[in-house]
């Protein structure tokens, strides 16, 4: 069997668990009274929205140096595309989140300060009314993620257990003892 | 008339000359406070001012400003619901800021600097800041700026008294553009 990279597997993992743990407590932090904590909150999950966004462009960058696996062979000409379609969709998607939450930060007036330190420059001056659409595009952007995301999970599932195909496990981060044994 | 109305004037303000006209609408006060780094904008949208200032005799000079603080306008809706309130300005009760000069010094390079008492929210402080005038047409352009310590006047109490979210400094310009006395 053909692996992943291990970098590209570090990275596919890092990211996910960044996202699903950015998601989850951006829904959180939304609904808080506002207090110093809230503020704070909005701050740590803007840094770690950034970084998200920087590994994806590391990501990237390695993804097109680096060509994955094939697919299976067993796979037919519409799962091919749709696989690759959604692939393509998930690295606009986990670039499109963070980008939105940016945009709409910087036309409600609030310049992003990544870890309190490095100012990132605003592409939007200040502009309320544009602020309320872009709050909307950073929630929604963020579901339709959501589904893609659920959709991705299933058919990896699907692959592991239906089709038993090496598909999930070459991209699994532990165990890469067996390198190349595993069948 | 116009000529008795003058002596009354002169008569009225035994101080110096006449107050300024201070054209309000290509004046301004506006202010940046920090929270986690990030510079936040804001300005007091309605104030009033009585200033009285001669280059040939600046020490003559006075000037009373009156700020209204539910007109402060501190970056975005959120804050200026929040700043209103009993912990900030407390605005229902102390709806005047005043700031009444007590004395205006030359300093070196063409600049002056005034001082006087600052009363915010009950609170009342000695405050000094420097200033330049530069003369427009038949106007003059003061404009300045000083640090302000939140804390001093008690804006932002209890939990926002905590300055490792919102900063205890707030940098304050002023920009005030005055014509000649009224005859
Ligand atoms: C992996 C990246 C990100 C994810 C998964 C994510 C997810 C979310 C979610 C789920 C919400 C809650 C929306 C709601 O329920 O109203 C939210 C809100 C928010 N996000 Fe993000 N976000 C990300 C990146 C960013 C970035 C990079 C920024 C800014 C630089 C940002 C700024 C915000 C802000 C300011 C809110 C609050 C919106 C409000 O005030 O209602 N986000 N985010």
């Amino acid at each position: 069997m053909t692996r992943y990279t291990r970098v590209a597997s570090a990275l596919h993992w890092l990211i996910a668990l960044a996202i699903l743990a950015n998601f989850v407590f951006g829904t959180w932090m939304v609904d808080l009274d506002l207090s110093p904590a809230k503020l704070r909150y909005y701050s740590y999950h803007k840094w770690l929205g950034v970084s998200v966004f920087l590994l994806v462009l590391v990501r990237i960058a390695w993804r097109l140096g680096h060509r994955p696996p094939a697919l299976p062979a067993h796979m037919p000409g519409w799962e091919r595309v749709a696989a690759g379609v959604s692939h393509v969709a998930l690295y606009g998607l986990t670039l499109a989140v963070p980008l939105s939450g940016w945009l709409f930060s910087s036309a409600k007036g609030f310049k992003t300060v990544y870890f309190a330190v490095i100012p990132i420059p605003d592409l939007l001056a200040k502009n309320p009314p544009l602020a309320d659409v872009l709050k909307l595009w950073h929630l929604s952007l963020n579901y339709v993620m959501a589904l893609l995301v659920l959709l991705h999970v299933a058919a990896a599932l699907k692959h592991h257990f239906m089709d038993r195909d090496d598909v999930l496990v070459r991209m699994w981060p532990f165990d890469r003892s067996g390198s190349g044994a595993k069948s | 008339m116009k000529r008795w109305y003058a002596l009354l004037t002169l008569v009225a303000l035994p101080a110096g000359a006449a107050p300024l006209a201070v054209d309000l609408a290509k004046s301004e006060i506006t202010f940046q406070s920090k929270q986690m780094g990030v510079p936040v904008d804001g300005r007091v949208r309605k104030f009033a001012m009585q200033l009285d200032f001669d280059a040939k005799k600046p020490e003559a000079g006075s000037v009373k400003i009156e700020l209204d603080a539910a007109s402060i306008d501190a970056g975005s809706e959120e804050a200026n619901t929040e700043l209103v309130k009993r912990g900030w300005m407390d605005a229902a009760k102390f709806p005047k800021a005043t700031f009444v000069s007590s004395s205006v010094k030359t300093l070196s390079g063409g600049r002056y600097e005034v001082t006087g008492k600052m009363t915010i929210k009950g609170n009342t402080r000695d405050l000094s800041a420097p200033f330049t005038v530069k003369t427009q047409g038949n106007a003059q352009l003061f404009e300045g700026a000083f640090v302000l310590k939140r804390l001093d006047f008690k804006i932002g109490e209890g939990a926002w008294s905590d300055t490792e979210t919102v900063a205890d400094e707030v940098q304050i310009r002023f920009k005030v553009l005055a014509g000649p006395a009224p005859k």
